[in-house]
């Protein structure tokens, strides 16, 4: 399926939750907030959250600033 | 003159008993710094720790997916030893600040953030009109927002009476070291405020720190200074003493300010 992560379009073929995304992307899902179509999921919620053709995910974190 | 004995029998000057209060938790360093503009993380952690700061600005952005190996502001400036303050630096409308602190909410748990809308990116100077919009909203969702302000009184007052937990004018625009440029509106909000006074951006060097202090507001925020000095590490070493030293000369109280000299020595006596 092909997903807007970031705002980039990106194809992702693993088990259609939030979860195997965090996971396969490499990240830390400790250190991380996701947002799926503009609501947040709470990091409980990651493998209970199905992902569809088209979804739009942000995935953020902190970085330095002022 | 003291004999060594009469000195250490003085109660101590206890700087931990002069602490500051922020929604409910209490501060002892009155020096808040950012992590930005930093060579890399390891210089800003030795930094804030050289600045003896117990909280640190931070941003939320996307992750680099193409590298997520990349160092993480968490492994070098630990949110177990600083307290992170989610900013919403980049936000133009209430909207924008309002979903980075809600995700900046479930990435750390934090509930105290500090708001900024900024207006034209050339002087970066906050939209109060949005800013007091955007504070109303995150009230209403459960934060404890640290809001940077103009220095305008009247928008301080504004801004307080929607439940601000501290009120943050700026000394100059962002990232420009040019100092406290207008102290007569910061003093008159200090003189109003219920709430902590933080005096955020401007601050150039150290006296700049310490006369932001002299006022009596509660405590610095500063970044650029810090990051763009040539030694940052000495130089957020300079900035804690400057904080203490503009906090301790407030609450001295400083001598009146004289039309003409006034000796120092007695006259009565002279041979």
């Amino acid at each position: 399926m092909t997903l807007t992560l970031n705002g980039e379009p990106r194809s992702f073929d693993g088990p259609a939750h939030l979860q195997a995304l965090v996971t396969s992307l490499g990240l830390d899902p400790r250190k991380v907030a996701v947002e799926r179509n503009l609501e947040i999921v709470p990091r409980a919620l990651y493998a209970a959250t199905p992902i569809a053709e088209g979804d739009r995910i942000e995935i953020v974190h902190f970085i330095g600033g002022g | 003159m003291d004999s060594p004995t009469d000195i250490a029998a003085k109660p101590a000057l206890a700087p931990s008993a002069d602490t500051w209060t922020v929604a409910g938790r209490p501060f002892t360093s009155r020096l808040i710094v950012g992590t930005g503009k930093y060579k890399d993380y390891a210089q800003n952690a030795a930094a804030a720790d050289a600045a003896g700061a117990e909280i640190v600005t931070v941003a939320l952005r996307r992750v680099n997916l193409s590298d997520p190996s990349q160092p993480m502001l968490a492994d070098y400036v630990k949110p177990d030893r600083f307290t992170y303050l989610p900013n919403t630096a980049g936000c133009f409308t209430g909207e924008d600040a309002v979903r980075t602190l809600r995700l900046a909410r479930e990435a750390g748990g934090w509930s105290l953030v500090k708001l900024e809308v900024l207006s034209d990116p050339k002087h970066l100077y906050p939209d109060m009109e949005e800013t007091l919009r955007a504070l109303k909203m995150l009230v209403r969702d459960g934060f404890d927002v640290m809001v940077y302000c103009s220095d305008d009184p009247v928008y301080a007052r504004k801004l307080e009476d929607a439940g601000a937990a501290a009120i943050m004018p700026l000394g100059a625009p962002i990232g420009s070291g040019l100092g406290i440029q207008n102290r007569v509106g910061i003093r008159l909000i200090i003189e109003a405020a219920k709430v902590p006074v933080i005096v955020d951006a401007g601050v150039g060097t150290a006296s700049d720190a310490t006369i932001a202090m002299e006022l009596g507001c509660d405590g610095v925020l500063m970044n650029t200074a810090i990051a763009e000095a040539k030694d940052p590490v000495r130089m957020g070493r300079a900035m804690k003493h400057a904080v203490i030293a503009g906090r301790e000369a407030y609450l001295a109280g400083r001598m009146p300010k004289k039309r003409y000299a006034d000796p120092s020595s007695p006259l009565a006596g002279l041979i």
